[in-house]
């Protein structure tokens, strides 16, 4: 059963906050192979934490 | 460095006052909220001053402190008013949009150019900030928990009162909803 872009979408937020299963992570390989949507926004969503990181660190007052 | 055996420790504490509250800003949106951790942070920095012996660095060990005082805010201010999920299921439709009624993307999602330079510019986290200032509270509250003090879900959960579950959800939304935000008022500009 292929995901849909918005259960990929979930996957990859979840894979942030806990570990994945087998089965998710296979399912999310499978998807965002043949998903360029989903590959670029993939990289967007983990982008967000190197740009949270960044938020948080700034010192500048 | 400093010691704790410095006279003039309360003057390096406050000097780290900006700096404590822009920390605290970020988390909690009211600014009253945010003065009175930072002034709760120092004054336990003050009465606990031997604490900070022999670390090295003082904005290290007092944005620690800093961290359980803001938690504690989120705990009471979660208490007050707790989540109900019938405000999350309205905030669901938005960040929803972008899909289909088959769950696949209207307009599939374009490569970012560079996001690694983006993060070197001040005016993309001005930017970032104001994406995050536009997030619904409690979906800001928790994604905030989790990106900014650095809590694991199962402490966000415990702190707002909420099943794991939900609280992927929200951490879901909050996602998408910036990278939205961010393609709109950065990326999509260039």
């Amino acid at each position: 059963m292929m995901l849909s872009c918005k259960e990929a979408m979930r996957i990859v937020s979840q894979g942030e906050d806990r570990e994945l299963s087998l089965g998710e992570r296979v399912a999310l390989r499978l998807h965002v192979t043949i998903c360029r949507g989903c590959r670029n926004a993939s990289r967007q969503l983990r982008f967000l934490r190197l740009a949270m990181q960044r938020l948080s660190e700034d010192h500048s007052t | 460095m400093p010691t704790p055996k410095d006279p003039d420790f309360r003057a390096q504490l406050e000097r780290q006052r900006p700096y404590l509250l822009r920390f605290a800003s970020l988390q909690l949106r009211s600014r009253e909220a945010a003065e009175d951790a930072v002034q709760e942070t120092l004054l336990a920095a003050l009465a606990g001053e031997s604490g900070f012996a022999g670390r090295a660095n003082l904005r290290t060990w007092l944005t620690g402190i800093l961290k359980h005082k803001i938690v504690d805010a989120i705990r009471r201010a979660s208490r007050e008013r707790p989540a109900s999920d019938a405000g999350l299921d309205a905030e669901a439709a938005e960040v929803e949009n972008v899909f289909d009624e088959r769950g696949h993307w209207d307009e599939h999602p374009d490569p970012w150019e560079h996001p690694e330079r983006a993060l070197e510019q001040k005016q993309f986290l001005e930017a970032l900030e104001r994406c995050l200032e536009g997030l619904p509270e409690r979906t800001a509250r928790a994604f905030m928990m989790r990106e900014h003090l650095g809590a694991g879900t199962d402490q966000i959960c415990q702190e707002l009162g909420i099943t794991p579950t939900h609280c992927w959800v929200m951490l879901y939304r909050a996602r998408m909803a910036l990278r939205q935000c961010l393609e709109t008022t950065w990326f999509g500009r260039q």
